[in-house]
């Protein structure tokens, strides 16, 4: 998958540090390991492979999570 | 329990199996095989017990009036709510047809199992429930990967390890579980979580429906991890008890998730992939669904066609003139097509190494090339440059929707950025076709 990356600087994925509670939920669901969890909390890691397809933001516990996928 | 599985029928063999796998297994004797409390699945009626059966009936005690029983069902298991079919993990020949039939789009939209509890292999109150979509294809991934080949390395769990003194390095896994099948509408399991069938919701009440409650001791659900995007694991425990453990992406990881204790050992089960076959896997799909597009589009080419010169004057004669237009006809489908395949079949297939990141640039790349080509196979000899022209611009540009098309069946594509591709190439895909209508119609003068 490494190899296939689509367009940079579209996804609409916004994660709200304060609220994290360092669950690690989105870790799991992620399918393109989108997030890592740093000093107990989660942080985007690589924000441009992200597809938004809301696992993350539907399971966070704390609603930590946004995204606002376009109409592609 | 003997004498329940022992009436005469065509599933006898299968069945005395699944007798000699029931006596030899723990803890059989804590499911209730009595009572039929609980009701969705129980049909059983207590007056028709085995005794009162003719012992040479062709029928099974399973079979009822007005029900087909599912040719992937091996035998049943009675347990306190009532008969569960038990399912094989063997494909036969029937299951390889249709898997070819809806791959290539014929039966796709009404491809379902009932959806409701199944079992695979011998499960008991303390085995997993593997929740899933009703998608048939989705289902017979299933229940063929949970006997598959387990690699030993995988196998982490100390216990396991030195139970098996015989180091094989392909372990053969038999994983005995539930199957808790969602009402899906025969959407895959990732596509109906995008789409909120595959919700929470429908889990909750699929779990009550089932009386999972008195089927297991436990209170856990095994979810495949791409249905996260439809289910939010709080609200099911909090609505119906059971927490939500979400598995690998792959069902081909499962046994190797179960036996290491519920844990992913391999952090690329997480990871989604699109290999070579995953994508050339959908891409008869891609033609299917484009099919009626393709016809109407080949109808109005042959009718462009006969805007011609000569058609009007007749100056060489209505025959000649008539297959001059057949010609022009067929000759511009010829170039729908290579614009088709290009576009739907050998851009997915070579997707990770055309260049530029949009689909519809990676289209354009592959139909250009391609109607190139075609220009020198063809019998185009006879074209002038400007219908050469527009003949390569229209396969580009054909090339470049379906490509496009194609954003749409992968799993890294983000609606985001599709919106945005779009917004840029159709204008030009659109631009390049009215160019290439107003070359083809100049070039026919």
């Amino acid at each position: 998958m490494r190899n296939m990356r689509y367009l940079e600087h579209v996804a609409t994925l916004i994660l709200d540090k304060e609220a994290c509670i360092g669950c690690s939920l989105c870790t799991v669901v992620c399918p393109h390991q989108v997030f890592q969890i740093r000093d107990g909390k989660a942080v985007i890691v690589d924000l441009d492979s992200c597809m938004e397809c809301g696992a993350c933001v539907n399971n966070c516990p704390v609603y930590a999570l946004k995204v606002t996928p376009g109409v592609g | 329990m003997l004498q329940k599985y022992s009436s005469s029928d065509g599933l006898q063999h299968i069945k005395s199996e699944g007798v000699a796998i029931l006596s030899s297994m723990q803890g059989v004797s804590q499911v209730n095989f009595n009572s039929d409390i609980c009701l969705s699945n129980s049909l059983s009626q207590d007056c028709s017990s085995p005794n009162n059966l003719k012992k040479n009936s062709s029928f099974t005690k399973y079979e009822k009036p007005g029900y087909f029983i599912s040719h992937f069902v091996e035998r049943f298991i009675d347990t306190e709510v009532g008969q569960i079919p038990v399912v094989s993990s063997k494909l036969t020949f029937k299951d390889r047809l249709q898997t070819l039939g809806a791959r290539s789009g014929i039966t796709r939209n009404n491809y379902k199992v009932v959806p409701g509890l199944y079992a695979i292999g011998m499960p008991d109150e303390n085995s997993e429930v593997l929740v899933t979509s009703n998608f048939k294809l989705t289902f017979d991934i299933l229940r063929t990967a949970l006997q598959s080949d387990l690699k030993a390395d995988l196998i982490v769990n100390s216990s396991i390890k030195s139970s098996d003194s015989n180091k094989n390095s392909n372990k053969f896994e038999k994983i005995n579980a539930w199957i808790l099948v969602l009402d899906t509408l025969g959407v895959n399991v990732w596509c109906a979580a995008g789409k909120g069938t595959f919700s929470t919701k429908e889990l909750v009440n699929r779990v009550k429906l089932c009386c999972l409650e008195k089927v297991v001791k436990h209170r856990r659900l095994i979810l495949p991890q791409l249905s996260a995007t439809g289910i939010r694991a709080k609200d099911v425990k909090k609505e119906c008890g059971f927490s939500v453990i979400y598995g690998p992406i792959r069902a081909l990881d499962i046994p190797s998730f179960i036996v290491n204790g519920r844990k992913i050992v391999d952090p690329d089960m997480r990871q989604i992939t699109f290999n070579f076959r995953e994508r050339l896997i959908l891409t008869p799909i891609e033609l299917t669904v484009g099919f009626k597009a393709f016809v109407f589009t080949a109808a109005a080419l042959m009718f462009i066609s006969l805007i011609n010169s000569g058609l009007f004057s007749l100056q060489n004669g209505i025959k000649a003139e008539l297959i001059n237009t057949l010609d022009r006809g067929f000759i511009s489908i010829l170039f729908l097509l290579v614009g088709s395949l290009s576009g739907a079949v050998i851009t997915p297939a070579l997707l990770p190494f055309l260049p530029f990141k949009e689909f519809a640039a990676k289209g354009i790349i592959v139909g250009a090339i391609f109607s190139f080509l075609a220009l020198f196979i063809s019998p185009a000899s006879s074209l002038s440059i400007s219908a050469m022209l527009a003949l390569s611009l229209f396969g580009t540009a054909v090339s470049s929707w379906f490509a496009m098309n194609f954003t749409g069946a992968t799993p890294f594509t983000s609606p985001s950025g599709v919106e945005k591709e779009m917004r840029r190439f159709i204008p030009i895909q659109a631009g390049a076709a009215f160019l290439s209508l107003v070359l083809w119609i100049y070039s026919a003068f």
